[in-house]
């Protein structure tokens, strides 16, 4: 398909349409992986995964299998995980700790700092041969981090992540600083997948105006948890284009959250608890940041696939396309270091399951949803738009709008589009 | 009066077959009366401890007594998407082994397979694993406190979700 097309606009009527094709056509996919997977910034993981010197993940990343680690003298690297000799993986389980790995197919070693430290016979090669490095495993090109989440990103050239992220950084901050010591995962990922264009759940991890007509068994769920005090209505607040394809949504949350929103479900010793951390919000960062922080949710998409949403709980996710049609999720679960051992984690917790993850009340319906779109994006031939125009106004540049506008999903696809047209990336 | 111990294997096996009938059925508050009041329902994440506490790690599913009335609700409900209409499923139980008698609880291991039709696309997904059950004796009932359905798939790909209960 043509690219340059793929984005509809149409100002006499405030419509903005995106091509269905743009959901199944393999040729797109490569080329996504291409121009986007291959120059963007994309999570690779949380500092407080990989605590002690040696733990490492292995994680796949646009189709590469890399090595998440913390080495033997403290830093935190990434490499590819693949032998220098013949190409077999290094590491071959998912997570562990290790001083050095060792390859199955002939046996060459290596310090978790990279370093080769060993090669089959190695008395047959010349003195020279492991020189410059050559014989050590291969960093990521560029690896960078923002607040305890790490970033890679396969183009050695690209600008650095804290440009990358640019505004979007505020919003991380308003989300980290809400911990009184840090930020911390909690738990493993949970591991799931949607048979859909990774497009599409990019689209819905930004988008609340689906909330009431395809998730009224969790609003049903809420009322009867805060034996009614937490009503659907109108969400105070704004969406937000963050630049280069990235986007939030921050109002006035409707549910309670455990820093720092009470309901009644929690009894009446939660409510000091969560005065408290109110109270101590209020005192760091002002009145007005801290109803930011604790009365107020957030949903941020850092382009292309990193979803940070602090809403009734902290959840990461992030998703890799592995076919137009289908995509690999991981959700993680983050809490303020704090309230690991307290009543406060296990609040976090369930509201985390209530909503999000493959058994929630929620994410098992949206998955639904985006997985009838992908089949009906199938009828793109003699039905070819999906209508965006929620809130357009083509006069406007459409940097800000209300909660519900599809202003965040115009900012992802403009952010799409250019990155597939720039052929210099 | 019976008591736990007189609860035979092919009583218990009998139990878990009209279970997993009434789910295949969707006759789910039939199901919820299989479960105490307070019962817990638990879906460990695969790639953890299955044992792990769920008030401080990363469930699937961890449901209270509370939730778990919520939870058939929900399935109840024509806006409950992923499963109306719903899809089709067969349980298949086996391997039944009673782990012993403690704490007033009688407990019991079986392994699984739940194989799914989605109503929608005609995917079938199958879950398998193993499902461990604490019960007490209620009257001349048995009821369950607690079920951990520990799944064996590695990860829910391509599953994508666990809309149904195990
Ligand atoms: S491929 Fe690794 S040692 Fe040969
Ligand atoms: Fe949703």
């Amino acid at each position: 398909m043509n690219i340059a097309e793929a984005i509809r606009t149409e100002a006499a009527a405030s419509r903005f349409q995106i091509s269905r094709q743009a959901y199944t056509d393999p040729a797109v996919y490569q080329l996504e992986m291409d121009r986007i997977f291959s120059h963007c910034w994309l999570y690779v993981g949380h500092s407080t995964e990989i605590e002690k010197p040696g733990d490492f993940k292995t994680r796949t990343l646009a189709d590469r299998s890399v090595i998440f680690l913390k080495d033997r003298n403290g830093s935190i690297r990434c490499f590819l995980n693949v032998c220098p000799h013949r190409g077999a993986q290094v590491c071959r389980l998912s997570e562990g700790n290790a001083r050095s790995f060792s390859c199955i197919y002939h046996g060459w070693i290596f310090e978790n700092t990279g370093k080769s430290l060993s090669i089959a016979e190695p008395e047959t090669y010349p003195p020279n041969f492991g020189e410059g490095g050559r014989n050590d495993l291969v960093p990521v090109p560029r690896f960078e981090e923002y607040r305890g989440f790490w970033f890679v990103n396969f183009d050695r050239k690209a600008q650095s992540l804290r440009d990358y992220l640019g505004d979007a950084c505020d919003y991380i901050d308003v989300i980290v600083d809400q911990a009184a010591t840090e930020m911390h995962i909690v738990g493993k990922a949970q591991e799931y997948s949607a048979r859909a264009n990774w497009k599409l759940l990019a689209e819905n991890s930004t988008d609340i105006l689906h909330v009431e007509a395809l998730h009224p068994t969790y609003l049903d769920l809420v009322a009867t948890n805060s034996g009614g005090a937490m009503k659907r209505g109108k969400m105070l607040g704004k969406c937000v284009d963050l630049g280069n394809g990235h986007s939030v949504i921050e109002r006035q949350a409707t549910y309670g959250r455990p820093i720092a929103q009470w309901i009644s479900l929690w009894g009446d010793d939660a409510k000091a608890e969560i005065d408290a951390i109110y109270d101590r919000l209020v005192k760091m960062y002002g009145e007005e940041r801290a109803i930011r922080m604790a009365r107020y949710s957030r949903n941020l998409l850092i382009f292309p696939n990193l979803v940070i949403n602090d809403i009734m709980s902290i959840t990461v996710r992030s998703f890799q396309p592995k076919a137009a049609d289908y995509m690999e999720v991981n959700v993680w679960a983050l809490a303020p270091k704090e309230e690991i051992g307290t009543p406060a984690l296990e609040r976090r917790l369930s509201n985390f399951l209530e909503f999000l993850g493959p058994g929630g009340f929620a994410t098992p319906d949206d998955i639904e949803a985006l997985e009838s779109c992908q089949r009906a994006a199938l009828s793109a031939r003699e039905a070819p738009w999906n209508d965006l125009s929620k809130g357009f106004d083509p006069k406007s540049a459409d940097k800000v709008g209300d909660t519900k506008d599809e202003l965040p999903q115009r900012a992802f696809w403009r952010g799409w589009q250019a990155r597939l047209l720039s052929t210099g990336a | 009066m019976r008591e736990l111990k007189d609860w035979s294997r092919s009583d218990i096996e009998d139990w878990l077959y009209s279970e997993a009938a009434l789910l295949d059925e969707w006759r789910l508050p039939e199901w919820r009366q299989l479960f105490t009041e307070d019962a817990r329902y638990l879906v460990p994440n695969m790639a953890g401890d299955p044992y792990a506490p769920p008030e401080s790690t990363l469930y699937l599913i961890s449901d209270d007594g509370h939730h778990l009335t919520e939870r058939v609700k929900r399935l109840g409900k024509k806006t409950a998407h992923a499963e109306y209409p719903h899809s089709t499923t067969h349980r298949t139980i086996s391997n039944v082994r009673f782990l012993g008698i403690g704490d007033g609880e009688l407990k019991v291991s079986c392994n699984f397979t739940i194989n799914r039709t989605s109503s929608q696309s005609g995917v079938i997904d199958t879950y398998f694993g193993r499902q461990e059950y604490k019960f007490v004796q209620a009257d001349e009932k048995l009821l369950a406190r607690e079920k951990r359905s520990i799944l064996s798939i590695g990860a829910l790909r391509p599953h994508g979700k666990l809309s149904i209960i195990l």
